[in-house]
């Protein structure tokens, strides 16, 4: 089977089963890494790509189902890592083992999309999905409001 | 360890850099590690300055440092090589930091015991220093001065009255020809040179992380690799009895399906057995390995349950148990007091739950084997690779990726042996696949625990007597025989506690395994410090008294107390020596007095909200935490705002210890607020984040504060030591909150959080 989807703004056409979760699409057939596996049941968030510009788990969603849609992973949110979360995200030193942080930038783009000055409370929300077992959330919060040129409190 | 690093000729320190140089030239690491390993393998007939393992300069002056330890999370790749370069007097911005593979050659690589700076930092220290003094040397013949009138700085040598200086580059060629310096003629800078040494670093992999191009486990690719999942026994004991592969082998993409070998006790870093499904991806090794049909004998652990084993284990600390610790006549002590306190706390199993799953990848062909893996013991997976592969060690090589999490999980190489297995048995490269559901139901589990803390106050109110009996299986049964925890076990919070009371004993009580049980992030510390801290605050309310002022009149003066106070006759001391890493009562007495102090502990009657206060000493630091419990508007208790003080000695990186104990405050409360993993019929009965449940963000204090005490005393640990104060904070605040005693984590088992 064929199906067909933009990837982080390339067309490309994979001959892959539908059914097959995009996240392995990404990561096994694409080779594009950035997206992790960490629960294969939308329950971690490490997988968060976006489909249409709207935060999905990629390991429970079809590649099927993005057929003729646009997919941007981390590898797509910025050409040389410069988005704002990004940039924030290493001036206030948020990761500590890294995996899961992939997948909190692509949740927390998608806020500031839709939300660009977001509350303590939507930022919350938001991530609600997005696990980080090292426990960087309260960097991860005052980096989403750097991004957003907020200041703290 | 020293001994170890300056036996290490050049021509090692190459053969160590080439080792890496298959990782390296598949994986791309953080952009500048690859290159790194590009130099270092045309440096092998190039000139360069190679003193010793650690420390590369090629001629054009660009410098490499080697990190030893495995990068989970701690900084330790944004920390150490840092301190490396500032003995020599690197610029960092000349610097590539390359990751070491696992060898005898770097000393120990074991990233566990938070033991990466604090083991390591002199040491690491000479390493730099050793190229600093052969860069000098060279200057100082150029010039036909002594060595003593030039300094390195600034990644070049300056005569000291400045009209001179010759970049590191410049002076390649001349320092290479010279001997090199033994040990007692490198002199370390004095601490006031140390330029970035205890300052905020930058995060090195930060840029990496953020863009998804830091290589973890699952992301480095070799052609014609399989991807493995297996079906492992789900009771620890249990075997294959048949199975029917048919269905497997008809999903498209499924390419293999093999049974491995089943382990024997003890289990130590054996795979697990059952079947593996190989495919060409990993969405089909799943769906191949749902298609199994698998007859299974369970053995005997399928009697394990954790409601008949919690009685099992209560009933044990009833009774006396072997002594660890006495001081004074505990039973006349206590048949004497006044009154007779007596509290019996518990801690179920914990999982680990990296947020990488266990994975690796292995190439076993033509009498060699390669394996990327993350893991935090190198050496372990590579000897344990070497034994699975039936290969000498000096024929595997073990290329270490960045860890997405280890907490203890990824120091079993149990992975590492089934992905050598599996790319032995299929002759093509291997990558096993856990799944997070084979994570959590095949863990080497904290170890569950049963405490009864009984105390004899005198008329005054005053402790006179402590009895502390403590039954966990210990991590001991995983490599051997063990059914209870030796006395050294009990160094981690029960023994190293100095109390100001004439009665102490502690006993360990019978407590057989039916898991395989692991260290996970500050191991028993978690439960002797819930215990030992909870129960103190319960004497603080018995007696109507404040429960800071409580918990320092338990630690008595400030003091370094001896073994013979202490009442036992030796210390593992996290392998430290007790001159150089006492008992020291004034340190965690000073943590105790900081945090009440930031955390406005006098004046902390404020409506709907409590403090709650806890102090323990592990891995040779000393911590202190303050919780504020709030009830939310759902009647959920919250904690909202954390202060920590943290006294580890010398600190290196002071970013990255506030960074750990933010962490460590989210992970404590993990374990306080929902962690359990429970056993029915010998099988976990949780097996992902909906039954497993973690602190998530919006749980998260609104604010941690982190405060570090200024000493130049020896380096203690990091990682760790903030996690163990952090439960009973908790549950100490929930306390004074809403009156409600919690003596069993998690409080999800009791209240609404």
């Amino acid at each position: 089977m064929t199906v067909r989807v933009r990837i982080n703004g390339e067309e490309k056409e994979l001959d892959v089963d539908p059914e097959m979760p995009l996240l392995w699409a990404v990561r096994d057939v694409l080779g594009l890494t950035g997206t992790k596996y960490g629960c294969g049941q939308a329950l971690c968030g490490a997988c968060t790509v976006h489909l249409d510009g709207q935060p999905v788990r990629a390991c429970v969603t079809p590649i099927g189902r993005a057929e003729g849609h646009s997919v941007t992973t981390i590898e797509g949110l910025s050409p040389d890592g410069n988005h704002p979360l990004q940039k924030a995200w290493v001036e206030l030193g948020v990761p500590q083992c890294g995996f899961c942080q992939t997948g909190q930038i692509m949740c927390a783009a998608a806020l500031l999309a839709k939300k660009p000055q977001p509350s303590d409370k939507e930022i919350d929300q938001s991530l609600a999905g997005n696990l980080c077992r090292c426990g960087t959330y309260t960097r991860i919060r005052s980096a989403v409001k750097k991004a957003a040129g907020m200041s703290e409190e | 360890m020293t001994k170890l690093l300056t036996l290490i000729s050049r021509r090692s320190f190459l053969e160590g850099l080439n080792l890496s140089v298959g990782g390296l030239a598949l994986g791309v690491f953080s952009g500048g590690l690859a290159v790194a390993a590009n130099e270092a393998s045309t440096a092998k007939g190039a000139p360069g300055l190679n003193p010793n393992v650690f420390v590369h300069v090629a001629p054009d002056g660009a410098v490499t440092i080697v990190c030893a330890r495995s990068e989970m999370g701690q900084g330790i790749r944004s920390s150490l090589p840092v301190l490396v370069a500032d003995e020599l007097g690197a610029d960092m911005a000349r610097v590539t930091v390359a990751q070491a593979d696992g060898d005898k050659v770097y000393g120990d690589q074991n990233t566990d015991g938070s033991s990466s700076v604090r083991g390591v930092y002199d040491d690491i220290r000479r390493m730099g220093a050793t190229a600093r003094v052969m860069l000098v040397a060279a200057a100082a013949r150029r010039w036909k001065v002594k060595p003593e009138a030039c300094e390195a700085r600034d990644h070049a040598v300056f005569l000291r009255d400045g009209t001179r200086s010759l970049g590191f580059g410049e002076l390649v060629a001349a320092a290479s020809k010279l001997p090199i310096p033994k040990e007692q003629d490198v002199k370390l800078r004095p601490k006031s040179e140390l330029r970035r040494a205890g300052r905020p670093m930058p995060l090195l992999d930060g840029p990496a992380y953020v863009t998804g191009t830091a290589v973890f486990g699952a992301d480095i690719r070799l052609p014609g690799m399989l991807i493995a999942v297996v079906a492992r026994p789900p009771v620890v004991g249990g075997k294959v009895v048949r199975f029917d592969a048919t269905r497997a082998l008809a999903v498209p993409g499924v390419k293999k399906v093999f049974e491995l070998p089943a382990p024997k006790p003890p289990y130590t870093f054996q795979l697990w057995g059952g079947v593996a499904v190989l495919a060409e991806n990993t969405w089909a090794a799943m769906r191949g390995r749902e298609a199994l049909d698998i007859t299974w004998e369970d053995g005997p652990n399928a009697s394990y349950d954790s409601t008949t084993y919690r009685e099992q284990l209560t009933a044990s600390i009833r009774e006396p148990g072997a002594v660890a610790r006495n001081v004074g006549d505990i039973d006349a002590a206590l048949a004497s007091a006044a009154r007779v306190v007596q509290a019996e706390y518990h801690v179920p199993h914990l999982s680990h739950v990296p947020m990488e799953p266990p994975v690796a990848l292995a190439r076993v062909e033509n009498g060699t084997c390669e394996v990327w893996a993350p893991t935090q013991h190198p050496q372990a997976a590579r000897g344990v690779a070497a034994a699975t592969a039936e290969l000498p060690e000096e024929k595997v090589q073990v290329h270490v990726t960045f860890l997405g999490g280890g907490f203890g999980r990824k120091s079993k190489a149990d992975f590492i042996a089934e992905v050598v297995w599996l790319a032995k048995e299929a002759g093509v490269p291997v990558r096993v696949q856990w799944t997070r559901e084979d994570d959590v139901r095949h863990d080497y589990y904290h170890s569950v625990s049963a405490q009864q803390l009984t105390a004899g106050l005198d008329a005054s109110g005053k402790v006179i007597a402590w009895r502390h009996r403590t039954a966990f299986p210990p991590i001991a049964s995983t490599f051997g025989q063990a059914t209870r925890p030796s006395p050294s076990d009990l160094q981690q919070g029960v023994l190293d506690l100095a109390l100001s009371v004439p009665n102490v004993r502690a006993e360990t009580c019978e407590a057989p395994p039916h898991v395989r049980i692991g260290w996970l992030r500050s191991v028993y510390n978690i439960f002797h410090a819930f215990s030992v801290n909870a129960f103190v605050d319960e004497l603080a309310h018995l007696r109507g008294a404040d429960s800071r002022d409580m918990l320092l009149e338990v630690l008595g003066p400030p003091r370094q107390a001896s073994l013979q106070e202490l009442g036992i006759t030796a210390l593992r001391n996290y392998g430290a020596s007790v001159e150089d890493h006492p008992v020291d009562a004034g340190r965690l007495r000073g943590v105790i007095e900081r945090v009440t102090a930031m955390s406005g502990w006098d004046a902390r009657k404020a409506k709907g909200r409590a403090l709650g206060l806890a102090a323990h000493r592990s891995f040779l630091s000393y911590v202190a935490v303050v919780a504020s419990v709030v009830k939310d508007d759902q009647g959920r208790l919250r904690v909202d705002e954390a202060w920590v003080s943290v006294d580890a000695g010398t600190i290196l990186n002071p970013e990255r210890v506030r960074s750990q104990m933010e962490g460590s405050v989210i992970f404590g409360m993990s374990i306080a607020l929902h962690g359990a993993v429970t056993m029915k019929g010998g099988v976990p009965e949780q097996s992902n984040f909906h039954d497993l449940k973690l602190v998530r963000i919006g749980e998260a204090p609104r604010k941690i504060h982190v405060d570090i005490v200024p000493s130049e005393l020896p380096s203690g640990g990091i990682g760790e030591p903030g996690v163990p104060p952090v439960a009973p904070a908790i549950i100490n605040a929930i306390f004074a909150l809403t009156g409600t005693r919690i003596r069993e984590l998690p409080v999800s088992r009791t209240l609404a959080v």
